[in-house]
């Protein structure tokens, strides 16, 4: 983060000794994967399906089609920290510690102003769940996966792993093997929860991997929106943040998913995120990444009924030491389905940015319409951004389109902002935030404010 | 109070383009620059704003007894000095209104609350006759020529500086817009006692203002230094007559 890693320490990169309940032994094993179902006391089918993700994961070589994964030190990391006991519906139960990391993160102050629930996970896993009562009476589910196996077994095995097999890809694999925390979401028919839900994610432990798992089902004509952030001290050693996120947008429904990605710069950030969108179901990937050493995610939205509606809209800024390769895939499997992407990058400082996108018509969904727009800025010599767009359009009565252009910051553009008062690195910082603004307003004004800041602190070096 | 330019000469990509100006710019003054184009009006323009590109290679710029030919241009800026720009940039996603606050912001250090400057610019926007609707909008994206223009004035109008560049803020203009523009900057001129240097090509906007002086313009050299009949004469004569 250049010269911002300084605000981001006093802000965000804070860290709090550990005093795990428990803590696995460095590395990947059998053993510990069995551990973990021990000491959540799973039943069978999914203890199982953990260890056939192992074996997966074993078996599959690593991906080299993207940035160089290489270094990820899977022997010396800790693949599972057990914060405290059980996650409490009272930020007073919590540990004092982990209760000041929330507050100084602002996560209660936001619970009280404008969110409908909030689930906070530390480590590996969540300490705090909590939803709305109106919401609960209205049937309304909000849990950690642990809670959703055991009270409401048969929907979640209905759907867990339907949308992201553990034979997706490597860091799917491994994620289903070890995933721990992480939210299970159902919205009953035609029920519309107006502020949003919002997850944080926490890792506060050094040298550690995150492997949360979120599954969102929301029913027929339903509405939500789901909030994600997360933060990380800064380590001189690496961690791993490999989470999943599977969402069913029931026909007729609406979901929406905002990411703010803020890990801290020794953070490998490899994601799947896929959503299946039913007849006439609107599914909006919001995914905004400032932070991470690495991140690989490409939100993606499978439109399985007539009428689906894909919006997937990424963002990434990418300063010293980051390489950010995101994007978004949208597959139409049926008729009259319509996909946006779009993605808007800066880079600076020797940052990259990689945008990938894939859209795909599959025989028979005809009247599909498709658009893809990428916008990269580049703020100086050392940084870098590119484009690999994929088309797989397999019938004719289709609308694709493409653009994507690549600028720089002119130094006549600088010069009219500095004339009129402002220094050098404001007339940046505008700039970038006045690139951001289609991202930007579609944030919560409070979120909006919080992420021009981070803009801000990063490229305004201020 | 007073802008003084000392025998200036300046050079973009190499190139010679002014050549040994000099001028004196007095708080409550208007000077007009005419000249053909390629002059180097626009070039002396910038290069008193601090332009990095234009650079200063002989002569130095004085502002308010400040030697301010090394000074960075939000500095001077600060200072007070202004230029409006004969070709506004586009800074997409950025509102005027947002834009304005913190120009604002960085220029003065009154304690105007968010609403009481909004307030204070949309006044401004009315003595424009501008929608309210361009608050809201990136600055100047998607604008019309004249719109540009009008916003470059109501910067000017809200930012009131001490001695204002003007470069073509006629150019382009309807014959109602030149009115209004000319009027926002006699009244910054007369309440502010905002010194004015206006770069035109048009007589008309000076039949307005009328300059105290009218400076001629050519091949990077002012040639010729007079009242407002110079500019009478060179709408009826051009310049050809004038020895550069
Ligand atoms: N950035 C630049 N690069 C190269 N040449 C330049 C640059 N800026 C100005 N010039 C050249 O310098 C000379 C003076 O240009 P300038 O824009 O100052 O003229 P002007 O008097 O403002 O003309 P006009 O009345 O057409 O606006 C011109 O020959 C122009 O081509
Ligand atoms: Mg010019």
């Amino acid at each position: 983060m250049g010269g911002s890693m300084n605000d981001y320490a006093k802000k965000f990169g804070f860290k709090f000794a550990e005093r795990p309940v428990h803590q696995s032994e460095p590395g990947i094993s059998k053993k510990i994967v069995n551990e973990i179902s021990e000491i959540k006391g799973e039943q069978k089918w999914i203890s199982d399906s953990r260890l056939k993700a192992l074996e997966h994961f074993t078996k599959r070589p690593m991906p080299t089609w993207g940035p160089d994964l290489s270094e990820i030190d899977f022997d010396n990391t800790i693949f599972y920290n057990k914060p405290t006991d059980k996650a409490v519906q009272n930020w007073d139960e919590l540990p004092t510690d982990i209760r000041k990391t929330f507050d100084k993160l602002g996560i209660p102050e936001a619970e009280r102003k404008f969110l409908a629930g909030v689930g906070a996970q530390y480590n590996s896993e969540m300490v705090y769940h909590k939803i709305k009562e109106d919401l609960a009476k209205q049937g309304v589910i909000f849990v950690d996966p642990d809670t959703a196996f055991k009270k409401y077994p048969d929907i979640f095995k209905k759907w867990f792993g339907t949308v992201v097999p553990h034979t997706d890809n490597k860091f799917a694999a491994l994620n289903s093997a070890f995933f721990s925390g992480g939210s299970f979401i159902y919205i009953p028919p035609n029920v519309e929860v107006k502020m949003p839900l919002q997850a944080y994610f926490r890792m506060n432990a050094e040298n550690m991997a995150q492997f949360e798992r979120t599954l969102i089902i929301a029913d027929k004509g339903s509405k939500v929106h789901f909030m994600e952030g997360c933060t990380a001290p800064i380590y001189s050693k690496d961690s791993l943040h490999a989470g999943v996120v599977e969402i069913i947008a029931l026909p007729g429904s609406h979901v929406r998913y905002t990411t703010m990605q803020n890990w801290s710069n020794n953070v490998y950030n490899l994601v799947t995120k896929r959503a299946y969108a039913f007849e006439d179901a609107i599914v909006e990937w919001i995914d905004a990444n400032i932070g991470s050493k690495i991140s690989m995610k490409y939100p993606c939205v499978v439109m399985k009924g007539k009428g689906a509606r894909a919006d997937i809209l990424s963002v990434a800024l990418a300063g010293n030491g980051q390489n950010l390769d995101t994007g978004g895939k949208a597959i139409h499997l049926a008729p009259n389905t319509t996909s946006r992407i779009v993605s808007k990058s800066v880079s600076h400082d020797g940052g990259k940015t990689n945008f990938r996108g894939l859209v795909k018509v599959k025989k028979g969904a005809t009247d599909v319409k498709s658009h893809t727009k990428c916008d990269a800025l580049i703020l100086d010599n050392k940084s870098f951004s590119g484009t690999i767009p994929q088309l797989d359009v397999n019938e004719d009565s289709v609308s694709v389109g493409h653009e994507a252009t690549v600028g720089r910051i002119g130094e006549d553009q600088l010069f009219y902002l500095t004339s009129r008062g402002l220094n050098e690195d404001e007339a940046t910082a505008m700039i970038v935030n006045g690139f951001f603004e289609t991202f930007v307003k579609e944030l919560p004004t409070e979120y909006a404010v919080e992420f021009n800041r981070l803009i801000q602190l990063q490229v305004g070096r201020i | 109070m007073k802008l003084e330019i000392k025998n200036l000469h300046v050079a973009v990509d190499g190139k010679k383009v002014v050549k040994g100006v000099n001028l004196a710019v007095s708080e409550g003054e208007v000077h007009a620059i005419m000249g053909p184009n390629g002059a180097g009006k626009s070039s002396l323009s910038y290069a008193i704003m601090g332009h990095p590109k234009y650079k200063i290679t002989k002569g130095k710029i004085i502002f308010d007894g400040h030697d301010i030919t090394e000074f960075s241009p939000d500095k001077r800026a600060k200072l007070g000095l202004f230029l409006g720009f004969q070709h506004p940039l586009e800074i997409s996603g950025v509102s005027v209104n947002n834009f304005l606050r913190t120009a604002y912001r960085s220029l003065k250090s009154d304690s105007m609350s968010i609403l009481e400057l909004r307030e204070f610019v949309s006044k401004k926007m009315s003595q424009l006759k501008m929608d309210k609707s361009f608050a809201g909008r990136g600055l100047n994206e998607g604008f019309s020529g004249g719109e540009k223009k009008l916003a470059e004035i109501l910067q000017l109008v809200v930012l009131q500086p001490k001695i204002a560049i003007l470069d073509e803020p006629d150019s382009g203009t309807d014959v109602d817009t030149l009115k209004l523009i000319a009027q926002n900057i006699k009244s910054v001129n007369k309440k502010n006692n905002t010194g004015i240097l206006l770069v035109t090509h048009h007589n008309r906007i000076l039949k307005y203002l009328k300059p105290d002086f009218v400076h001629v313009l050519v091949d990077g050299k002012i040639a010729k230094t007079g009242g407002p009949e110079l500019a009478d004469k060179l709408e009826s004569k051009g310049y050809g007559w004038v020895e550069a």
